[in-house]
């Protein structure tokens, strides 16, 4: 299974951002390693994400905007996430039976969410059956509550983390804050991000957004570490040094869960860096969070998800910890939270259930050019780009209602989902929701009129067409490529015909109608 | 399952694997286990769950495990192996105590041949899963390129791993 090679001859989206075949001595080269070799030249300010305010809808075209107007950050931002998705096809093509898999991840899934009442029993049996404490949440206030009692009734002060985007999904950090208990994240780009008081931008790699010099300031801020030292070795030992201390003695561990294995009442968790592990087996207590949709049936199941996962999600064939915990250690305590939070109803959408079968791969992420150009933040939720699209509104149809118009509807997304979910399709099926309960900004919705006006009227096309193109041919440049025309403001527009189809059939074929 | 009738080259695959993942493998000797003990005699904390290997402190002497943190190597031995991702298979019943496969510096894991699995398939029908607590795969060391794609070792779990190839004796 080789990598190297592959990635040095690979070309770079934007050249001047220096050698991706040039590998500095002391670089690692393996899975991770193997990626292009990224620097950022400059410091530059980094942008913010969407502007919330309350529950108006989210403007990412806003946000996605200001990433753009960014150059350093646009161009790092769009350079690693494309080089994830090539090394995730290199991998699909070390796998002949890629597409099977693919298919089967599918089907257990769908297999799984259509029985979750079942399979979803069948884990508590098993789990109560080893000594786990099992809990169940209806929305995001119950699992924070019931954590909150778990941290009290062991009267501890301090919980260690590892990611989990279901505890993003309840705002479980700002909760416990309110409380008075000090959360720890241990994945070094969730800690980052907490450090800088920021959401995560990615569900993998949740400070792709920034430069190494905006971790630099960060770390200078709130570590104390030098400010002008931004190799990201030395920063990396800052947070080490710092975290150590304090994942040694915290009282409770809390990780998510990848997936919940039915057969054997176990949670499995995937990382690279061991911090799930270390936050479950220092502290005397392991609380896990998890969301009903990630149970499986049997550990056969399991094998087909653990081979697809890290694959999909960075390109390297496993996480370098691939952890299994289906009881306490002697002596200590495990919980697992189990978590609806409209899932269930989800479950009831006719057009959007399959979403459920998201194993949080971030695949679509990687791949979507829109993502790529305007960063997480820009979408203004727990979840964006693709995946993002159709979870958000599920949430509220009202503050998301612009998120399925951030799209150019290519279906890469769907093309590189290992559980194959239709995402293009479902993202359309959100506008059409969106048109009907009037959630269309004003703007759109004359658009739209007027081109479906246009659009019904075959001659008056025709005529509209043949003049653009004539336009095209003819005016000069600044009356093409300017504030009218947003679809030209960063690619060129494709060179006119010189004459339509119809022109053309009408002439060589039109006398034989 | 997905995998030809009988392969013969397992140990080769996993050697692949491990070391693209960044692992390393014990360079090859006619005693690997003196090399080891001489590793460890060069360290100032060392221990030692499996019996062919002494080391500086039992593992039955730490009261909790952030005390593990202070050791230098830790030696164990893996239940088994995948070739298709070069991944080893530590249990709490050979850890000892789980925090050993992290707390520690560096790691050295021996590993017998016959134990090499092709893939990850074949690794999900073994018994451990039922008969554990904890289990987990570990490729290499701990890792991280968090910050501009840059990976770094070591980010919170052991900086190195090292894979010795050594029969086990079977228990008596």
């Amino acid at each position: 299974m080789s990598e190297g090679n592959g990635a040095r001859d690979s070309k770079m989206l934007h050249p001047e951002l220096g050698d991706a075949n040039g590998q500095g001595g002391a670089k690692l080269q393996h899975a991770e390693g193997a990626s292009k070799n990224l620097q950022s030249r400059r410091r530059e300010a980094q942008p913010s994400g969407a502007v919330i305010r309350g529950d108006r809808p989210v403007d990412q075209s806003e946000a996605a905007n200001r990433f753009m107007a960014a150059p350093e950050h646009a161009k790092i931002h769009d350079e690693r996430l494309w080089d994830l998705r090539e090394k995730r096809d290199r991998q699909m093509h070390g796998i002949p039976e890629w597409e099977e898999l693919r298919t089967l991840a599918s089907e257990i899934k769908e297999h799984a969410l259509t029985r979750l009442d079942h399979y979803l029993e069948l884990f508590e049996r098993n789990a109560l059956a080893n000594g786990i404490q099992l809990h169940w949440a209806k929305d995001a206030a119950e699992h924070n509550q019931i954590v909150l009692g778990i941290v009290r009734r062991h009267d501890a002060k301090r919980l260690i983390k590892s990611k989990s985007m279901l505890t993003e999904e309840c705002g479980f950090r700002e909760f416990m804050q309110t409380e008075g208990v000090e959360i720890i994240e241990t994945d070094l780009g969730e800690r980052i991000q907490q450090l800088d008081d920021e959401a995560p931008s990615h569900v993998v790699v949740p400070a792709v957004h920034k430069l190494r010099g905006d971790v630099a300031q960060v770390f200078a801020k709130t570590l104390g570490s030098d400010e002008d030292n931004d190799d990201p070795a030395y920063l990396a030992e800052r947070q080490r040094e710092a975290t150590r201390p304090l994942i040694l003695s915290a009282g409770i561990g809390m990780t998510g869960a990848n997936f919940l294995v039915a057969e054997s009442g176990g949670v499995v968790v995937c990382t690279n860096e061991g911090n799930a592990d270390l936050s479950a087996n220092i502290p005397p207590v392991h609380i896990v969070s998890a969301g009903i949709e990630k149970v499986i049936p049997r550990l056969d199941d399991l094998a087909v998800f653990i081979r697809l996962l890290s694959r999909s999600a960075l390109g390297s064939p496993i996480t370098q910890y691939t952890s299994h915990f289906r009881g306490p250690r002697l002596g200590g305590e495990m919980h697992v939270v189990l978590v609806d939070n409209g899932r269930s109803t989800r479950l009831g959408m006719e057009k959007f259930w399959t979403s459920l079968k998201c194993i949080r791969c971030g695949a679509c992420m990687n791949t979507c050019p829109v993502f790529r150009r305007s960063g997480g933040l820009s979408y203004g939720a727990t979840y964006a780009g693709p995946i993002g699209m159709i979870i958000n509104p599920t949430f509220d149809p009202h503050k998301y209602s612009r998120l399925p118009f951030s799209s150019t509807l290519n279906g890469s997304c769907t093309n590189v989902c290992p559980v194959k979910i239709n995402i293009h399709e479902q993202i359309a099926a959100w506008r059409q929701v969106m048109s009907e309960t009037h959630e269309m900004p004003m703007m759109k919705k004359a658009m739209m009129a007027a081109a479906g006006r246009l659009l019904a009227q075959p001659a008056l096309y025709r005529v509209a067409i043949a003049a653009a193109d004539s336009a095209l041919k003819h005016l000069p440049r600044f009356a093409v490529y300017n504030r009218l025309n947003s679809w030209g403001r960063q690619r060129e527009l494709p060179a006119p015909p010189a004459e339509t189809f119809h022109a053309w059939y009408k002439r060589n074929r039109g006398a034989r109608k | 399952m997905f995998e030809a009738e009988n392969p013969s080259d397992l140990t080769e695959r996993f050697t692949k694997a491990l070391l693209a993942m960044g692992g390393s493998l014990l360079p090859e000797t006619e005693d690997p286990l003196s090399e080891i003990q001489m590793r460890l005699g060069a360290v100032r904390e060392s221990c030692s769950t499996v019996p062919e290997i002494r080391g500086s402190r039992d593992v039955q002497s730490y009261a909790h495990p952030a005390a593990l943190a202070g050791i230098d190597i830790a030696v164990i031995r893996a239940a088994f192996a995948v070739a298709e991702t070069g991944s080893l298979c530590l249990t709490d019943r050979l850890l000892g105590i789980n925090g050993l496969g992290y707390l520690p510096q560096h790691l050295i894991v021996l590993l017998d041949p016959k134990d090499i699995l092709p893939n990850l398939h074949y690794a999900y029908r073994r018994p451990e899963w039922l008969a554990q607590n904890y289990a987990v795969l570990q490729t290499g060391p701990s890792a991280t390129a968090d910050i501009e794609g840059v990976l770094i070792h070591g980010a919170q779990g052991v900086r190195s791993l090292t894979v010795a190839m050594h029969e086990s004796k079977p228990l008596s």
